[in-house]
C-alpha cells in the first residue's frame, strides 16, 4: 500500500513538473537582459517595454479583446439556453439533434470549422450580399460558434446536480416557468455562467486557427500576430508578452479560489 | 399519444411530467428558447458542412469565390445543368501524399495519445484519493494551464527543445550528452506538444470516473486473493473504463486535426493532415481541394466522435 | 459441537444428555482459541482507535462486535482482514501470526458494509473472482461458484449484474463470494445493516443456518443489538476503542457489567444510591433516586458506602394500582404517559422522588383487567433477582 502510493505521488509530481516548467522557464526569460533568448544577460523589464511599444501587437491586443467579450457575452445567453433546455426540457423532437451538435464544436477539429464557417460566409455573401467581406463580425460569429458549445456543457452539468425539488417548490409557490427561471434557476446555475464566460473570453482570446479562416485582410488578432512571429523563432517580446497573460490568469484563479474559500468557512461557521 | 400538430418542437413526448412541458400546447416561450440556440447551430454549425461537401465536388477556378459552382443555368439550352465533379477526391486516394498525410496524423495522434493517458492517469488517481479538501487545489493546478494562452503554452516548448535551448544546455552542462539532441522540428516535439497542451482534457475525464470509483472494491478484491496489481487491472481499470475512453477521444479527435502544433514544434517532414488542409487553402488556395480533405477527416473521425457520444449518452441515461 | 451450541444460544431444550458434557469451547479449561487476539492498539496520529484489546474466539463461533459508531470496532475488523496494520500488538489465526502477511493472502475474507460487488462483473463473475485468483482450474471454479450460488438460492440470477439485483439478493452475493473461498474466518461488516426490518429477520436466521452448515467462525461487527443478540454466540461489547464486556447475549442483556453496557444494549432504567448493608449473597442500597430502600439477592464486592447503580429492566417490573404484598423493592408513582405499542405497552411513571422511570407491561388480555390511565397513582414492585446492582 504505502510503496504505491510513493510511486503514485512521485509520477504525479512528475507530470505536474511537466505541466509548469516549461511556463516557469518562460516568465524567468522574460526578465532577460539578452537578446539572445537562451543566454541569461541579467535581469531587465526591457522586453516589457518593447512590447508595449510595438503598435502591431497592442491594436490586435485591443482588438482580440473586443472580439473576446462580445463573443464571451453572446456565447453565454445562447450556451445558457442551449443547456437549459437539454437539461430541463425533458424529451422534445429534435433533443438529439441540438445535443449532438451541441458537442460536436468541442472535439472538431479547428482546421474544419474555421474552413466550413468561412466557405458558409462566402456562400451567404454570393447569395445574400451578407457578410460583406470578413472580419470582426465573422470572428465573433465564429467563436460565438464554438464558445456556446463549452457553455452548454458546463451549464447542463451544474444543472444536472442542481436540486430539482428547489424548482418544484418555486412551482408550487406559484412561480409561472418564466420567472422560475429568472429567480431561482439562474441564481443557483450563476457560478456556471460565470465560469462560462470566463473561459468563452479565454478561447477566443486564445484561438487561432478559426480566425485565421474567418478574417479579412486588416483583421490580425492578438495570436496571428504571435503565431507570425513566433514561426520565425522564439522571440523575447512574446517572452513578456505570455508572461503577463499567465499573471492575469493566475491572479484571476487565485482570486477566486480565495473566494470560493472565504464562502465555504462562512458556511463552515454558520453551522 | 395525441400531440396537437404545430408543435412538433415543443410537445412533451415522453410519459414524464418534467417541469417545463406539462402544458401540452403551442408554449412561445417554450419554442423560443428551443428555437434559438438550435437555428444558430443550424446554420452556423451544420449547414457549414453541406456548404464544404458541396465545395468539395466543384472545380478549383480562378476567380471570385475560387471555385466553380455545381449548379449553372445553360441560357441558350435553357436548362439546369449539374456538374458534380469527383476528381478531388480521385485525386485525393491517387496521391499517395494525402494518404500518407491521412496515416502519418492517425499515428501522432494516436501515440500522443498513449502517451497522455499514461500521464494523466497518476495525476487523476492522486487527485481522486486525496484529502477531498486538497482535491479543488489539485485540480486547479492541472486545469491553471489551460486558461492561458494554447498558442503560447506550444511556444513555451519550442525555447525548450531548440538546439540552444534549456534542455541542451542541461544536458550539456551536466556532462550527459557532447552533442546537442535536435528535438525540436522533429515527431518527438510535435508528440510532446500534444501531450502538453490536451492533458487536462485527459485528466479530468478520468477524475470524475476514478472519484465515483468506491475504494472498498479494491479492498474486496485484495481480501479475495488479489495482488494490488492484478486488481489495477481487474477493477481500476474497467472502473476508470468510461473516463479513458472520453479522455483519449476529447484528445485523440482534435490532436488528428492539429495545425499549430506540427508547424511550430514539427519538422518539414512532420505530416499532419491539418497542416496539409491549411497549405491547400492558404498557399494553394485551392477551396474546393481542402474541403475534400477535410470531408474524408471528418468521415475518419465519425468513428471515434459517436464513440464519445455514446459514452456521454451513457453518463446521461444513469 | 455446533448444535449443542445452538441449543444454548435459542434456549431450545437440549435433545441429548451430552448436551451438559458437552460445554461450548470458551467455558472449557485449556481449550484452544481459533483466533487470538492479543494486546492489540491502532493509533492513528494522536488518536487511539483501538486500546490494547485481547481477545480469543474459538472455532465455530459466530462472535459480534457491538459498538456505536466510533468504538473502533470497524478499525478491529479491518486489521483483522489486512487492510490496517496494528501499531502494537499480535493477531494469530489458528496459530500463525498474521503480522506482515497482506490481505490478498489471509485466510479470512470479509463481507463489506455496501457489499463492494464488482459492478462491471456478473453474479457468477464476482463469486468466480477469488477462487480464479488462487489459479484453480475453470471446471472447478464453475462448480464451486454454481454450488455456492445454490446455497444462496441465486443460482438463477448468475449471469445478472449487481445493478440489477435487489438489496437482499446483493447482500446473498457477497456472502456467497466471500464464502466460495472457504476462508478460515469470515468477517461481516454490518452484514444486515442495508436491509429492512422484515428481511433483515429472515436473512438473520439464514446466516445462522449457512455459518452452521459450513462450521466457518464468523466475526461480525454491528451497531444494532438485535441483531447482535439474535445472531451471536458470543457479544463484545466496545466502547472507545475497549471491549468492555464480553458475554453471551443472556448474559451481557442480564448481567450487564457496567452503566455503559446495561444502557447500550436495550433500555434501563437506573437509580443512583449507596450501599447500606453488604452480605456475601445480597446487598441493600438505599436510593434517593428511587425514593427507596432497594434490595438485590447477589453480593458485589465494594466498600462500605460506596457509590452504586442499580438497574432495572423496563420489563422486570410490574405496575399495579393496588399494594402489592412486599415491602422491598417497591415503589410509587403517577403514571404520566402510555404508549400502546400491540404486544406491550410502555409506561412513563414519575416517582415520588421526582424521577422518571420507563416500565413496560406485556398485554396480557385484550381489554378486561386493571386498566391504568393518566395520573393514576400506581406501585412498581420487582423480584429480588430482577435488578442488578453496577458499579462502574
Amino acid at each position: 500500500m504505502k510503496r504505491r502510493s510513493i510511486f503514485l505521488t512521485t509520477s504525479a509530481t512528475l507530470g505536474f513538473i511537466f505541466l509548469y516548467a516549461p511556463m516557469i522557464a518562460l516568465v524567468v526569460y522574460s526578465f532577460n537582459k539578452s537578446k539572445l533568448v537562451t543566454v541569461w544577460g541579467g535581469w531587465s523589464l526591457k522586453w516589457y517595454g518593447e512590447l508595449f511599444r510595438n503598435e502591431q501587437i497592442i491594436d490586435a491586443a485591443l482588438l482580440s479583446f473586443k472580439i473576446a467579450f462580445i463573443s464571451a457575452s453572446v456565447a453565454v445567453i445562447l450556451g445558457t439556453m442551449a443547456g437549459f433546455v437539454l437539461s430541463r426540457f425533458g424529451r422534445f423532437r429534435g433533443k438529439m439533434v441540438l445535443s449532438g451538435w451541441i458537442s460536436a464544436p468541442l472535439v472538431m477539429p479547428e482546421v474544419i470549422t474555421g474552413l466550413s464557417l468561412l466557405l458558409l460566409f462566402v456562400a451567404m455573401e454570393g447569395m445574400f450580399g451578407w457578410p460583406s467581406g470578413r472580419g470582426t463580425g465573422t470572428i465573433i460569429i465564429a467563436h460565438v460558434t464554438f464558445c456556446m458549445a463549452y457553455v452548454a456543457v458546463i451549464v447542463q452539468s451544474r444543472l444536472s446536480q442542481l436540486d430539482e425539488t428547489l424548482e418544484e417548490a418555486a412551482m408550487d409557490l406559484g412561480a409561472k416557468p418564466s420567472s422560475l427561471f429568472f429567480l431561482i434557476t439562474m441564481p443557483l446555475i450563476m457560478p456556471a455562467i460565470i465560469s462560462g464566460w470566463l473561459l468563452s473570453f479565454t478561447l477566443s482570446l486564445d484561438d487561432l486557427v478559426i480566425a485565421s479562416f474567418v478574417s479579412g485582410p486588416g483583421n490580425s488578432t492578438l495570436p496571428m500576430v504571435i503565431f507570425s512571429k513566433v514561426r520565425l523563432g522564439v522571440s523575447p517580446e512574446v517572452n513578456a508578452l505570455a508572461t503577463l497573460m499567465i499573471a492575469v490568469v493566475a491572479i484571476g484563479v487565485i482570486g477566486a479560489m480565495y473566494q470560493m474559500r472565504r464562502q465555504s468557512k462562512l458556511l463552515a461557521t454558520e453551522e | 399519444m395525441s400531440t396537437p400538430t404545430g408543435s412538433a418542437w415543443v410537445d412533451g413526448s415522453g410519459s414524464r411530467l418534467t417541469k417545463f412541458n406539462f402544458i401540452r400546447r403551442v408554449n412561445w416561450g417554450r419554442l423560443s428558447v428551443v428555437s434559438v440556440p438550435t437555428l444558430w447551430l443550424a446554420i452556423f454549425f451544420f449547414i457549414p458542412f453541406l456548404v464544404v461537401f458541396k465545395i468539395s465536388l466543384s472545380e478549383s477556378a480562378i476567380a471570385v469565390p475560387p471555385y466553380t459552382s455545381l449548379l449553372e443555368w445553360d441560357l441558350e439550352e435553357s436548362y439546369l445543368n449539374l456538374k458534380l465533379n469527383l476528381g478531388n477526391y480521385l485525386y485525393l486516394f491517387e496521391d499517395t501524399f494525402y494518404i500518407d498525410a491521412y496515416l502519418s496524423s492517425i499515428k501522432i495522434a494516436g501515440i500522443s495519445t498513449v502517451f497522455t493517458l499514461l500521464i494523466a492517469f497518476p495525476i487523476a488517481y492522486m487527485i481522486a484519493r486525496s484529502k477531498p479538501s486538497a482535491r479543488g487545489l489539485l485540480l486547479a493546478l492541472v486545469i491553471l494551464p489551460f486558461w492561458t494562452s494554447f498558442l503560447l503554452r506550444v511556444y513555451a516548448w519550442m525555447g525548450f527543445l531548440k538546439k540552444n535551448g534549456l534542455i541542451n544546455e542541461f544536458l550539456l552542462g551536466a556532462g550527459i550528452i557532447d552533442q546537442p539532441l535536435i528535438m525540436l522540428q522533429t515527431d518527438f516535439a510535435v508528440y510532446i506538444g500534444i501531450v502538453y497542451t490536451y492533458l487536462p482534457f485527459m485528466v479530468l475525464p478520468l477524475y470524475s470516473a476514478l472519484e465515483k470509483m468506491d475504494m472498498t472494491l479494491l479492498e474486496a478484491a485484495e481480501d479475495l486473493g488479489s495482488r494490488p496489481a492484478t486488481s489495477f487491472f481487474l477493477i481500476t481499470v474497467p472502473m476508470a473504463m468510461p473516463g479513458i475512453i472520453a479522455g483519449c477521444m476529447l484528445v485523440f479527435i482534435p490532436a488528428v486535426g492539429e495545425f499549430v502544433i506540427p508547424s511550430l514544434l514539427g519538422g518539414s517532414d512532420t505530416l499532419m493532415i491539418g497542416r496539409v488542409l491549411w497549405d491547400e487553402f492558404f498557399l494553394n488556395r485551392d477551396w474546393p481541394m481542402a474541403s475534400a480533405v477535410a470531408i474524408v477527416m471528418l468521415i475518419v473521425l465519425v468513428l471515434p466522435i459517436m464513440l464519445i457520444r455514446n459514452s456521454q449518452g451513457k453518463e446521461e441515461a444513469i | 459441537m455446533t448444535s449443542t451450541q445452538n441449543i444454548e444460544q435459542h434456549g431450545v431444550a437440549p435433545v441429548s444428555s451430552e448436551a451438559a458434557v458437552n460445554l461450548p469451547l470458551w467455558k472449557q479449561d485449556g481449550a484452544k482459541p481459533f483466533l487470538q487476539i492479543e494486546n492489540v492498539t491502532k493509533k492513528f496520529g494522536e488518536f487511539t482507535a483501538v486500546d490494547n484489546i485481547s481477545l480469543d474466539i474459538y472455532k465455530n463461533e459466530l462472535f459480534c462486535l457491538l459498538g456505536g459508531s466510533g468504538s473502533g470496532k470497524s478499525t478491529l475488523l479491518r486489521m483483522l482482514a489486512g487492510f490496517e496494520s496494528p501499531t502494537s500488538g499480535r493477531i494469530i489465526v489458528d496459530g500463525v501470526d498474521m503480522a506482515g502477511i497482506p490481505p490478498w493472502k489471509r485466510p479470512i475474507n470479509m463481507m463489506f458494509q455496501s457489499y463492494a460487488l464488482f459492478p462491471h462483473l456478473t453474479v457468477e463473475q464476482n463469486v468466480a473472482f477469488g477462487l480464479k485468483r488462487e489459479g484453480l482450474d475453470r471446471s472447478e471454479v464453475k462448480q464451486r461458484v454454481a454450488k455456492m450460488l445454490d446455497m444462496v438460492q441465486l443460482g438463477h440470477l448468475g449471469k445478472r449484474k449487481p445493478s440489477q439485483l435487489s438489496g437482499g439478493q446483493r447482500q446473498r452475493v457477497a456472502l456467497a463470494r466471500s464464502l466460495v473461498k472457504r476462508p478460515k474466518l469470515l468477517l461481516l461488516d454490518e452484514p444486515l445493516g442495508a436491509l429492512d426490518k422484515k428481511l433483515r429477520e429472515e436473512t438473520q436466521f439464514e446466516l445462522i443456518n449457512i455459518q452452521e452448515e459450513l462450521g466457518v467462525t464468523f466475526v461480525v461487527v454491528t451497531h444494532d443489538q438485535e441483531e447482535a443478540m439474535t445472531l451471536a454466540t458470543r457479544i463484545g461489547v466496545m466502547n472507545h476503542g475497549v471491549i468492555v464486556q464480553t458475554a453471551e447475549p443472556h448474559d451481557v442483556y442480564e448481567y450487564p457489567n457496567s452503566r455503559f453496557v446495561a444502557e447500550f444494549v436495550g433500555s434501563v432504567n437506573l437509580f443512583e444510591g449507596k450501599v447500606i448493608e453488604d452480605q456475601p449473597d445480597s446487598v441493600r442500597i438505599k436510593s434517593k433516586d428511587a425514593g427507596a430502600i432497594l434490595y438485590v439477592n447477589h453480593g458485589i464486592s465494594c466498600a462500605p458506602n460506596q457509590k452504586v447503580h442499580v438497574a432495572l429492566r423496563p420489563e422486570k417490573a410490574r405496575i399495579s394500582k393496588q399494594k402489592p404484598d412486599q415491602t422491598e423493592n417497591c415503589i410509587k408513582g403517577i403514571v404520566e404517559e402510555i404508549a400502546y405499542m400491540g404486544s406491550l405497552s410502555v409506561y412513563r411513571v414519575r416517582l415520588t422522588s421526582g424521577k422518571e422511570v420507563r416500565i413496560t407491561q406485556p398485554n396480557i388480555t385484550r381489554g378486561a383487567g386493571e386498566r391504568l390511565t393518566w395520573n393514576d397513582e400506581v406501585y412498581l414492585f420487582w423480584d429480588v433477582d430482577s435488578s442488578v446492582v453496577l458499579t462502574s
